[in-house]
């Protein structure tokens, strides 16, 4: 399977008007399979650039309260990797926005990487970040990745010395996520101050596009990120929105509403189109 | 035997760090304090000087009499872990680990225990060596094990339970991880067994090599050579690796794991790992796990909270892939007679755990020659079990 490089153009497709990319997290199968599969195609439609499909594992280790429900609910819904590739395999007739697994190891590894990269090339997943895969141990899965065109997303956490971003970076590709936060994923009332000082060291290292995820959670936050970053991810506050909104059956119109509203803010932000509502007077 | 792990952590396919990038340096630096303390003399004379006066070291090697008599087979000791203080092996892990996080200047020290005793031994050290300490424990056994959380608190630590997924061990060391990614820059992270992200398996295999490095001195004065067969309980399995390790190279003595077959290892109840289970990722390491056609890990159950997990550290997988160790299983009744013999007739109550060694070495003792010499790690005493057993033999307390 060839490379279809829906990242790298996507990106490319971002910088050129200006904008920054909203990566809504979703879990997959959370609540169940269908609302994932309208889920994303109602998150392009608000505004959505790429989407972080969550793979659900037993023990994530690396995600705070709201994650973790989210992952379990997709385990209950029997969201396998199986699955996910099917259902990505049927949205492909109707949406060509990168899709990118996001998830823990072991599931992975059980699949077979070797399977799993030519399974999710063909389905149109477009790259893979697995948390607790650091480049260390990440061989076994990157070969395969790379000759199904898939792309390995590596983390970089405000703890990862420059040299080693510097390391990380040259063997990544798609783009780098740096981590903003010393800890796991949960929305957080105020965003790390030094977020801004590591894009800079970061951007000196790399050419690589870069994200932000882990603790973004309000339009204004991902406003604020969208200034310094390529790319702002969003993901336990849109777990809790989902489950705010089971009951009431209107998952994909909140979660939606948050997205559109985060995207709105960014493009304000980088001065780029005018959010509506915020007006195209001045200068 | 190659010397394992390599400068990876790996053992053969096993081992390995596979954690979120946050942690990644913390393991570099962790690794590199380790190397400099084990080459630093003073590091080594308080090691040893704090292990003598404050756990209690050398624990005797004791030779059952009464039960080899009644075995008819070979001779079986018992290398007496339980009189350390704190009352099991674990001790001498947390005592090394601590002494590493006062040398890397740590205010905090964090842990993750099942059964109790680890994080038992955790808060004994961080009072020892006035660090603030917070141990993450399943709410299953937070109810199971209340005399083991009172003893923390007692100690100063603060005991927090852990409501996610199945409530017990696994579920304590993955709160103990998310804990760890958030206070990294300030928190020692003192894992318990030979289990977790290199360089854990191999610094807890290093400090748990005392056991055995003492078994072997001591066997040496007792019959003027080296032991037979050498049997241990395994879960995470650092009293096993413990004795084991300083008997690698020896490759005529036969080193057997006994992992907790609980109700049965045909039904899904039990936590015999290497025995049944299947290579995966978890927690850091690559090693044989308990988890399902997709890769969810599944509960386990032992009557042994200690055995109660899982994994297995990458160490075991490795031995019994090469075919140095031999691994086995004993069922939940089965440890129990044990417990019950042992204690009739030598007058030793073993905890749960090591009753799983004890069962299996009653099992093999009588096919062996008499001539043959096997050790026996009593890891642990059966103080802390009293209300699981008495409930199992339908006493009320």
């Amino acid at each position: 399977m060839a490379a279809t490089g829906r990242i790298k153009r996507k990106f490319s497709e971002l910088r050129a008007r200006g904008e920054a990319a909203l990566i809504p997290f979703i879990v997959a199968g959370d609540p169940d399979m269908d609302t994932t599969r309208r889920l994303v195609l109602e998150l392009e439609a608000r505004g959505a650039d790429l989407i972080e499909l969550g793979v659900p594992f037993s023990d994530p280790m690396a995600d705070g309260p709201a994650n973790q429900r989210a992952l379990a609910r997709g385990l209950g819904a029997g969201a396998s990797l199986a699955a996910i590739l099917s259902m990505v395999s049927e949205l492909r007739a109707q949406t060509q926005i990168p899709i990118i697994l996001f998830g823990y190891f072991n599931p992975i590894f059980h699949y077979g990487c070797e399977r799993l990269c030519a399974d999710a090339a063909r389905a149109g997943i477009d790259g893979i970040l697995t948390v607790d895969l650091p480049p260390e141990e990440a061989g076994e899965l990157k070969r395969p990745a790379r000759a199904n065109g898939l792309d390995i997303i590596y983390l970089l956490a405000p703890t990862t010395p420059l040299d080693r971003s510097r390391a990380i970076a040259r063997s990544a590709s798609g783009f780098l996520y740096y981590v903003s936060v010393t800890g796991v994923t949960g929305a957080r009332a105020h965003l790390d101050a030094g977020i801004a000082e590591h894009m800079r060291e970061l951007r000196s290292v790399t050419d690589l596009p870069i994200g932000v995820g882990f603790g973004i959670s309000t339009p204004a936050q991902a406003a604020e990120v969208a200034t310094m970053a390529d790319a702002v991810v969003v993901g336990s506050a849109i777990s809790l929105l989902i489950e705010a909104h089971i009951k009431s059956g209107d998952v994909p119109e909140a979660v939606g509403g948050l997205v559109g509203a985060m995207k709105d803010a960014m493009k304000a932000a980088r001065g780029g189109e005018r959010a509506p509502g915020l007006g195209d007077s001045d200068g | 035997m190659q010397n394992v792990p390599n400068s990876r952590g790996h053992f053969g396919q096993f081992g390995g760090k596979y954690v979120a990038e946050t942690l990644m340096p913390a393991l570099f630096e962790l690794e590199s304090a380790y190397k400099q303390a084990r080459r630093d003399p003073k590091f080594r004379d308080e090691l040893e000087r704090r292990s003598r006066e404050f756990v209690g070291r050398p624990t005797p090697l004791y030779l059952c009499e009464n039960l080899t008599a009644r075995l008819g087979g070979a001779k079986i000791y018992l290398k007496r872990e339980d009189l350390c203080h704190t009352g099991a092996h674990k001790v001498n892990n947390t005592l090394g680990q601590a002494l590493l996080a006062v040398r890397m200047n740590k205010s905090r020290i964090t842990a993750e225990t099942g059964a109790g005793q680890h994080g038992v031994a955790t808060a004994t050290m961080a009072a020892l060596f006035r660090r603030e300490c917070e141990v993450f424990m399943g709410s299953i056994d937070v109810e199971r094990q209340s005399l083991n959380v009172f003893r923390m608190k007692l100690l100063g630590a603060k005991v927090t339970p852990v409501e996610g997924g199945s409530k017990s061990l696994k579920d304590a060391m993955n709160e103990a991880l998310r804990d760890w990614i958030a206070t990294v820059r300030n928190t020692y992270y003192l894992i318990g067994t030979t289990a977790g992200p290199h360089p854990y398996p191999m610094i807890v295999r290093d400090f748990q090599s005392v056991i055995g490095r003492e078994a072997r001195r001591q066997i040496l004065k007792h019959e003027g050579r080296i032991p037979d067969v050498l049997v241990a309980c395994v879960n995470g399995g650092s009293n096993a690796i413990g004795l084991f390790y300083p008997f690698i190279k020896d490759t005529g003595v036969r080193m057997i794991g006994v992992e907790a077959a609980g109700l049965g290892i045909s039904g899904p109840h039990h936590a015999a790992t290497i025995t049944t289970g299947s290579v995966g990722v978890l927690h850091g390491n690559k090693t044989y796990l308990l988890q399902d056609e997709l890769g969810q890990i599944r509960e386990t159950h032992s009557i042994a909270a200690g055995l109660d997990y899982p994994g297995v550290g990458p160490e075991h997988s490795w031995l019994k892939d090469v075919g140095r160790a031999e691994y086995t299983s004993v069922t939940d009744a089965e440890a129990l007679d044990a417990l019950k013999t042992l204690s009739e007739t030598e007058g030793i109550i073993p905890a749960l755990e090591s009753a799983h060694a004890v069962a299996h070495a009653i099992k093999l003792a009588p096919q062996l020659p008499k001539e043959q010499i096997m050790i026996v790690n009593l890891s642990g005493r059966g103080d802390k079990d009293m209300q699981t057993v008495a409930k199992a033999f339908g006493v009320t307390v």
